[in-house]
């Protein structure tokens, strides 16, 4: 083999695979920035009791709007600073983080089990079974979930498993949809015909064929889910539907201190960020995964 | 003995209102004898997978009937069709999307066996099922510790012979072959067709066996099919169609591919 030449190769090897590589680096610099986000929120939720400096409902009233501890004012004991209560901050949000990832988390679950049921079912099994599914679907796409999910909370009062419930129960179509279209086009193959062929009964080939061949795409939008579960449960939680006033979350910070956000702007900021932190980094932990479980996207 | 016969098979595709429907298999009557291997040969399109679908009750037909061993398929219990589906099994034309790639040849070889006897499930019964399938991988020609790979890191022609054990492990009576050498090349088509010929031999098997290359079928076909548009135009002993065709369709199939026994083509052109 010989050098490639200019004119039979006008793009030189090296300035061809530059790019790519720097694009592959950079992705997996910021996969890891997500990843590493994801641990410490994980870990400081899961640890709260010994991550937070103060209990998260202990007023003290004589420290109450304390900014934090780096601006004139702040008091060392605060590091975020306090709210009107004087309830320490940055408690409040490692607390909050536990509630955040435990809604997120279950109620993308639970709406993943239910997603999958359903598309396996209306995708495998097509005929009636599909268009009362799909029809439901629609339904539920035309209903603004978080206005469902005010009218159920409403009705059966606010918890933390009713919220969970709630979210799961409603978020389901998202996985429904795309698990129905990848089985439409795996029902087809080859490997599935031969199943059938040898005896097995639905359940067999959905539970051995088709349902370890949507994995991939079901992860991908379980991250979609975790992101979008946290914020509907901050949001519901903002509008004091979400869960009990004792349980701190994310969502009730906010609502706090909005009154507040002319003086004492560090009551809505930090529990703001943390929200947006998570979900931004759920979400690009959900692209990485999407391209690893698609070789043919990775390597372009 | 006849073990398979097919009596006015027709299916029809398609055809709701202000269309008019595909005729795929157009009466199709035939039968097959125990022991002996029916070839069926005929363009792109003319019905040949359609049939095979047909006559393994993957697709139900728009009229006839499939008989096995004597008993029509139409209207058993789900139950009795699983247990006619013991004895007749299929290996599918692409070597490449008939299996799934995220399952170990282990549990594809023994799908079947996992299937119709729940016995050789679970944990505990696992040693003796990779004795078995190490035992049908070794009958076609590969070394039982492939079991662990998955189907990607095989060959082509390996993954035609993954499949033909698959078939093999229920010991059917009846094989069906969907062109199960067309994405093989010609040596290891070779392979697998010296491979299938000595089962033939050591267990009696049946088979009916697709294709469109006719020098293939020559070598292995007793008796010969000719089908077109969903029909059987031509079907007699091998020798007869091939150096004696009746019908004109066949003799323009015959003459569109190159003999390669030089010394029949001859013989062909002379007779
Ligand atoms: N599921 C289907 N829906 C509609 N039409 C179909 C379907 N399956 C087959 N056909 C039609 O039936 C006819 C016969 O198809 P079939 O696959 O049986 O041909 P074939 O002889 O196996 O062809 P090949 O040699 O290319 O595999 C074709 O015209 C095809 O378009
Ligand atoms: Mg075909």
């Amino acid at each position: 083999m010989t050098a490639p030449t200019p004119t039979t190769d006008p793009t030189p090897p090296a300035a061809r695979g530059i790019p790519s590589g720097v694009r592959a680096v950079l992705r997996n610099r910021l996969a890891l920035a997500a990843m590493a986000v994801l641990a410490a929120m994980a870990l400081a939720g899961l640890f709260a009791p010994l991550v937070a400096p103060h209990d998260p409902n202990a007023q003290d009233l004589l420290a109450r709007l304390r900014p934090p501890a780096w601006l004139d004012g702040g008091a060392p004991g605060h590091l975020l600073g306090t709210d009107q209560l004087g309830r320490d901050l940055l408690s409040r949000l490692v607390y909050g983080a536990r509630v955040s990832l435990l809604v997120g988390l279950s109620a993308a679950l639970l709406a993943g089990v239910i997603g999958a049921v359903v598309g396996l079912v209306s995708g495998f099994l097509g005929g009636w079974p599909d268009r009362v599914l799909m029809r439901l679907a629609d339904i539920q796409l035309a209903f603004p979930s978080i206005l469902l999910a005010l009218a159920i909370v409403g009705f059966v009062g606010s918890g933390l498993w009713t919220v969970i419930l709630v979210l799961g129960g409603t978020g389901w179509v998202a996985y429904a949809r795309v698990v129905r279209s990848e089985v439409l086009s795996l029902r087809t193959r080859d490997f599935v015909t031969e199943a059938r062929a040898i005896g097995a009964g639905d359940l067999a080939i959905m539970r051995r064929h088709l349902l370890p061949n949507v994995m991939a795409p079901l992860a991908t939008i379980g991250t979609l889910q975790v992101a979008a579960a946290i914020v509907a449960e901050a949001s519901l939680s903002y509008l004091g539907l979400g869960v009990p006033k004792e349980i701190v979350t994310w969502g009730a910070m906010l609502s706090d201190g909005q009154l507040y956000l002319g003086t004492s702007w560090w009551i809505a900021v930090f529990p703001g960020l943390a929200l947006m932190c998570t979900a931004l980094a759920i979400n690009v932990t959900g692209d990485v995964l999407r391209d690893v479980a698609d070789p043919k996207a990775y390597r372009r | 003995m006849t073990l398979l016969e097919l009596r006015g098979l027709r299916k029809e595709y398609g055809g709701r209102i202000g269309q008019a429907a595909t005729v795929a298999v157009d009466g199709v009557s035939l039968a097959v004898a125990e022991g002996e291997t029916l070839a069926l040969v005929g363009e792109s399109g003319s019905g040949k997978t359609t049939l095979v679908r047909l006559l393994l009750r993957l697709t139900e037909p728009t009229a006839g009937q499939v008989l096995f061993d004597g008993g029509d398929l139409a209207g058993l219990t789900p139950a009795r069709l699983r247990a006619v589906r013991r004895e007749m099994q299929v290996v599918l034309q692409d070597p490449y999307s008939s299996m799934n790639p995220r399952m170990r040849v282990t549990d594809i070889v023994a799908e079947p066996l996992v299937t119709h006897d729940p016995a050789v499930r679970g944990r505990a019964r696992r040693p003796g099922l990779r004795e078995r399938v190490g035992g049908l991988l070794e009958a076609v020609g590969l070394p039982a510790a492939v079991q662990d790979r998955y189907p990607h890191e095989f060959s082509g022609g390996q993954r035609q012979r993954i499949s033909i054990a698959r078939a093999l492990a229920l010991e059917p009576r009846l094989l069906v072959l969907d062109e199960p050498t067309s994405a093989l090349d010609v040596s290891v088509q070779a392979q697998v067709l010296d491979l299938l010929a000595e089962l033939q031999r050591r267990r009696g098997l049946t088979y009916v066996f697709v294709s469109h290359n006719l020098a293939v079928v020559r070598a292995v076909a007793d008796r010969v099919a000719v089908m077109r548009h969903g029909r059987i135009v031509e079907i007699g002993p091998a020798a007869q169609v091939f150096d004696a065709p009746g019908h004109a369709y066949t003799r323009a199939l015959l003459d569109a591919v190159p003999d390669p026994d030089p010394r029949r083509a001859r013989r062909r052109k002379a007779g």
